[in-house]
């Protein structure tokens, strides 16, 4: 492009760059926008510099016709991506973000007007010329603040699901597992694996699904019910699902899904009771009332709660 | 021709699958199985898949078929260690193996017998108590 090539932007960046640099770092402080809470005004110049200097290299590299995409932006693009990068985790908006790149049109343009002002068609094509460059990069620095944003909540929600799904060991031999949220395949497919590791680990031949904290179920949550209490069955543990809610046993039943012959029980200690009776195992009350060991004197052969 | 050792342990048979069973292994596996129970008078059979990583719908199928012929000769099946990643496939594929009882080791497998011949605890009915 005939335009491009002439242009006097890489001349003006390179002559005029402490001028820039001190020019658009103060309007990045006097801007509403501006950030002094989170970022230090030394931090804040020293990336303003070095964008100016790989502004610089690139310009001289590829011109302003090439694609920010292009091998002459790769550093330019390794420094925005830091950046974005810093400002997501640190919190800034994505405007905020953005306005790093945005307001260094201001004071380019400014010495382009200087420079050229006297030729009105040529101040237009270099304005046009760095407007859609400096677009370009605003619009990269907000495409991977976007996508780091998106890495943060994907990794929060596999740590959530990861997390909700605790498989705890009651007794020798009972597990529990409190379901908590909703249960979908990818996580019916954690609970599941969760469960069974647990079950060899421990060799429990007993496991408890407590849904209290489920929601809604639907068939499809049911049959993932089911089809964990199949896999749990398979390696020689049997289930009993507890914590049902009065509107999920209607539910159930108006979806006609059939529990099969799964043990269903309403709280998870009758569900571990049950466990516990059908283990051969029970507690008893010790035949005191309360009373604390030692007040009740050296002597006493108080029966000890036991289990046989 | 490969075959599968079956392990007499008192009144109980113990076999232990430790190579990748293929159909006919699998065949000839229910066949060796039945002669041996008939000929060994057997109150209990324990099939231990602990070292298969992989079971099929026919082996899954197999499993099933050898626990009701030995129902039948009055012997109690029990399929214990099967590995998790198993359990998970099978119940995906749907085959859930209903009317086969598990245990997790052949430990357990063997208190399970045990129990039945007691009188103690019911392996008949899964839904036991």
């Amino acid at each position: 492009m005939p335009t491009t090539t002439s242009s006097r932007i890489p001349e003006i960046v390179r002559h005029h760059e402490e001028q820039l640099l001190s020019e658009w770092v103060q309007r990045q402080l006097a801007a509403l926008t501006a950030r002094r809470d989170l970022i230090q005004d030394d931090e804040l110049r020293e990336q303003s510099r070095r964008f100016l200097i790989h502004l610089r290299d690139g310009l001289q590299r590829g011109g302003l016709a090439q694609e920010v995409g292009g091998a002459a932006w790769a550093e330019m693009r390794d420094l925005l991506s830091a950046y974005s990068l810093s400002r997501a985790r640190m919190g800034f908006s994505p405007s905020e973000t953005a306005t790093f790149v945005f307001s260094f049109k201001q004071p380019l343009y400014d010495r382009l007007r200087d420079e050229v002002g006297d030729d009105p068609s040529a101040l237009q094509n270099e304005l046009w010329a760095a407007t859609v460059l400096l677009d370009r990069l605003g619009l990269h620095t907000v495409e991977l603040y976007q996508r780091n944003r998106e890495e943060v909540i994907r990794r929060q929600q596999d740590e959530l699901s990861e997390l909700s799904t605790p498989v705890v060991q009651l007794w020798d031999g009972i597990l529990a597992l409190p379901v908590i949220g909703t249960l979908d395949s990818s996580r019916t497919q954690t609970v599941m694996e969760n469960l069974l590791e647990k079950i060899v680990q421990t060799g429990a031949t007993h496991a408890i699904l407590d849904i209290t904290g489920v929601p809604t179920v639907d068939t499809l949550v049911a049959q993932h019910l089911l089809k964990t209490v199949a896999a749990a069955r398979l390696m020689g543990a049997e289930c009993i699902i507890s914590g049902i809610r009065p509107q999920i046993a209607q539910t159930i039943v108006h979806l006609g899904v059939d529990l099969g012959d799964v043990t269903t029980k309403s709280t998870l200690a009758d569900a571990f009771a049950v466990a516990l009776h059908k283990s051969g195992m029970a507690v008893t009350r010790n035949g005191h009332r309360a009373l604390p060991a030692i007040s009740s004197g050296p002597s006493s052969s108080t029966p000890t709660s036991s289990s046989s | 021709m490969e075959r599968i050792p079956i392990l007499r342990m008192g009144d109980c048979l113990l076999v232990t699958i430790q190579v990748d069973m293929h159909d006919r292994l699998a065949i000839t596996l229910q066949d060796d199985i039945m002669e041996k129970i008939s000929e060994s008078r057997a109150k209990g059979l324990i099939v231990d898949i602990s070292a298969l990583e992989i079971v099929d719908s026919f082996i899954g199928r197999v499993l099933g078929d050898i626990a009701g012929m030995a129902r039948i000769l009055d012997t109690r099946t029990v399929v214990v260690g099967m590995r998790p990643a198993v359990a998970i496939t099978l119940v995906e594929l749907g085959l859930s193996l209903p009317g086969v009882i598990t245990a997790l080791n052949v430990e357990r497998g063997l208190d399970l017998i045990r129990n039945t011949k007691n009188g103690t605890s019911g392996l008949d009915g899964r839904s036991e108590g």
